[in-house]
């Protein structure tokens, strides 16, 4: 069976164990995280947890059955239909070309966002692929930290 | 009313009816076995090890149908209930389970006795609870006992620091549950049982697939009333026994890696599986690929995950089985044809006597097979059945003739050795006019025999009979057959004197050698009705047949095996 990465998202009951069952879950059912991103939905006692996972149609399945199960767990939606997207930030020596990096990262829906003694960050929110496309393409400016967050999504 | 954490533990299980607690104290939850000992709402039963507190409050759920409650202290205590709580997890047996922890403020110092509770029940609870104010109390343990209870039940942890248990606070018990993130389906979809019932009336060789979901559900009354309306047969896991009674000409028989040849043929062959509160375990289906090629599947399930989980459901129905069962009764009148299966019935019939569930008698030694007849004979409906795990209980369950549901107490999903002793206790104190038998074998009494002790001083007599084949015998069965009879670690020559064992507690001991001698030790051991162990000497080679080598096809058995 084929494999497909799927983004899931999860509305759980913000409570101090939450978290972990949803992990607990996956690393005991032995299904894949690729990313995943938790916060607290404004005004309500709720989190919104998106999972980027990949499985089988049967596993994807099992999954988001599986986290239904779990009590504090109020909708799981999987999602066909999305926006989805992913931010990451790099730091760049500042002997490097301030502006080319500033044109590359514009295209990715990014900018400069600090620039410092010895080192400017440069930061970008896209699509998760074109995030990583992004990654390749600044590999020349010799990056020395790059962090991800871990996509978001929302149904269209 | 104001009153102490501790106090609302004693008031919460007041109102929730409990009349048993099996526990253990110490250090952490100090504070609520003092309000035990004020009160007389219940009765607390000190088994002698926290496991052993746990089986015995699963027993008493299985055999009653209501919640167990067992109650330990931190650390230790907590992890020696770990394999009750993981047992009841897998056979989904409702339980609370409550245990004290270190103060709040020495939780993460790596306190005396502090270890993650519920970081480790997590994995092996429906639910589990870290109550970190008295106030939150009252409507964790309501909510607690509705979670056990309702939806695929389980057990629920509830895990307490000292100092709430000291803590003041408002207790009300008045409010009724409300779980927005927790709403179980017990009505079937109606368009889905109709289309299954559709799907039955034009099948030839339906199969009632029975787990023990009915037994849960309650439902073995509607799915008897089922059967006997259309004519369908059935056959049973290992945690159904019981569900349709072993003189029910339905009845085929348990079927998985020792069913009899008839069930795993019926399995087989048929073109429409009906599964009821069964959830298509390896044990069950052997080779998951070659497992019942032609059938459709209807599955009836309360637990969504179940349904589709490792056999796909042309009819998935996720639904009370009770409920969905008496609905497809209603549909099937004037809709199902009995006489449409008779052929199908003949089949079954012809595999029946082509291999029937059997054994051979040898001269001058018993049989295990014929030890569990004659308990049959003996005691039958009279008697609720307990086993550890190994050989005896797979010969129990082929053997016994099971004429009820909640007559046969096991552990399936875990393979607990140990489970059984205890779990009997709880049975008897859950059932106290029926005689409690617990079907052991020489290496699995062991594991808990501590609870002589118990079982004297509650006056809860439970009778283990022991098969002793002076081995481990079912891994021994596994080297036998796969292994090249390398006996590595199995061979329990070295035994105890069991008599003087239980005497020594003050029960009541057997060594018995022959037939008559069996007769008269159990009955005897159901006269004097204290704890009593029947140590009863059987062939020692004996194998659990037929027997689906694992991983291997369902309708591949070992129906016999002769030595070179
Ligand atoms: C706690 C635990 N440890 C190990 C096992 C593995 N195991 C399964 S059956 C068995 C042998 C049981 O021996 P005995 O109780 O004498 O029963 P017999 O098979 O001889 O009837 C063992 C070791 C288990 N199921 N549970
Ligand atoms: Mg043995």
């Amino acid at each position: 069976m084929e494999n497909e990465r799927r983004v899931v998202s999860v509305i759980l009951q913000n409570e101090a164990s939450a978290l972990s069952r949803i992990t607990d879950l996956f690393s005991a059912r032995g299904y894949n995280i690729e990313s995943l991103t938790v916060a607290p939905i404004p005004e309500s006692k709720y989190s919104r947890l998106t999972i980027a996972t990949s499985g089988s149609v049967r596993v994807i399945e099992q999954i988001i059955k599986q986290l239904h199960k779990l009590i504090p767990v109020l909708r799981v939606y999987e999602h066909a239909d999305l926006v989805e997207k992913e931010m990451a930030m790099v730091k760049f020596p500042i002997s490097e070309n301030l502006s080319d990096i500033e044109t590359l990262s514009k295209a990715y829906n990014g900018k400069i966002v600090n620039v410092g003694n010895d080192m400017i960050i440069a930061m970008v929110a896209d699509e998760p692929k074109r995030v990583s496309h992004y990654l390749e393409a600044v590999k020349r400016f010799n990056p020395k930290e790059i962090v991800r967050s871990g996509t978001v999504a929302l149904e269209r | 009313m104001q009153m102490s954490g501790a106090q609302m533990v004693i008031e919460a299980l007041k109102h929730e009816g409990v009349d048993t607690v099996f526990g253990y104290p110490g250090g952490a939850i100090m504070n609520v076995y003092d309000e035990i000992y004020k009160q007389n709402n219940f009765q607390h039963i000190l088994t002698r090890h926290e496991q052993a507190a746990v089986h015995a409050a699963e027993g008493y759920a299985k055999v009653t149908g209501k919640v167990g409650v067992a109650m330990v202290t931190s650390g230790p205590g907590f992890t020696n209930a770990v394999t009750g709580i993981a047992d009841a997890y897998m056979d989904s047996i409702p339980l609370v389970v409550i245990s004290g922890q270190v103060p709040m403020s020495l939780i993460g110092t790596d306190a005396f006795q502090e270890i993650d509770s519920v970081g480790i029940s997590r994995s092996c609870t429906k639910h589990n609870y870290l109550v970190t104010d008295a106030a939150d109390l009252p409507r964790v343990l309501k909510e607690a006992f509705y979670l056990a209870a309702t939806g695929r039940p389980g057990p629920v942890h509830v895990d307490i620091p000292k100092d709430v248990t000291a803590q003041i606070a408002e207790f009300d018990y008045s409010r009724p549950v409300e779980m927005e993130t927790y709403k179980p389906t017990t009505k079937g979809n109606a368009r889905q049982i109709k289309k299954a019932i559709d799907a039955i009336a034009v099948a030839k060789r339906p199969l009632l697939y029975l787990g023990g979901g009915v037994i849960n559900a309650n439902a073995a009354d509607e799915v008897r009333a089922f059967a006997k309306l259309t004519g369908i047969p059935a056959v049973e896991t290992l945690m159904a026994r019981g569900t349709m009674g072993a003189d029910n000409p339905l009845m085929i028989s348990m079927l998985g890696m020792h069913g009899s040849y008839a069930a795993n043929m019926a399995m087989s062959e048929t073109d429409l599986i009906i599964g009821l509160g069964a959830r298509f375990d390896d044990r069950v289906t052997g080779k998951l690929s070659e497992f019942a090629k032609n059938a459709d599947v209807i599955h009836v399930d309360i637990d969504p995950a179940s349904i589709s989980k490792l056999v796909n459901a042309e009819y998935p129905i996720v639904g009370d089985v009770k409920y969905v069962v008496e609905e497809m009764t209603t549909l099937a009148k004037g809709k199902i044809d009995a006489e449409r299966y008779v052929p199908w019935l003949e089949t079954i019939e012809h595999f029946n006597k082509l291999h029937p569930l059997g054994y051979e008698e040898e001269p001058g030694v018993i049989k295990p097979q014929w030890v569990i007849e004659r308990i049959g004979q003996l005691l039958g409906e009279k008697a609720n059945i307990s086993t550890d795990v190994g050989q005896h209980q797979m010969w129990t369950a082929q053997f016994y003739p099971f004429s009820r549901p909640r007559q046969f107490i096991s552990s399936g999903g875990l393979g607990t050795m140990g489970f059984g002793f205890p779990a009997a206790m709880g049975v008897k104190r859950g059932d106290p006019e029926r005689v409690s038998i617990n079907v052991t074998g020489d290496g699995s009494i062991l594991m808990n025999i501590q609870e002589l002790m118990t079982s004297v001083e509650y006056k809860l007599p439970v009778i283990n009979v022991i098969l002793n084949n002076h081995f481990l015998g079912m891994v021994r069965q596994w080297q036998t057959l796969f292994y090249d009879k390398r006996y590595s670690e199995t061979d329990l020559s070295m035994q105890p004197n069991w008599v003087g064992l239980v005497e020594s507690f003050g029960g009541v001991g057997y060594n018995v050698e022959t037939k008559e001698e069996f007769d008269a030790a159990l009955k005897d051991a159901v006269e004097k009705n204290v704890v009593a162990m029947i140590n009863v000497n059987v062939s020692r080679f004996e194998n659990v047949l037929p027997m689906v080598p694992a991983g291997g096809s369902l309708f591949n058995m070992m129906l016999e095996y002769k030595d070179k």
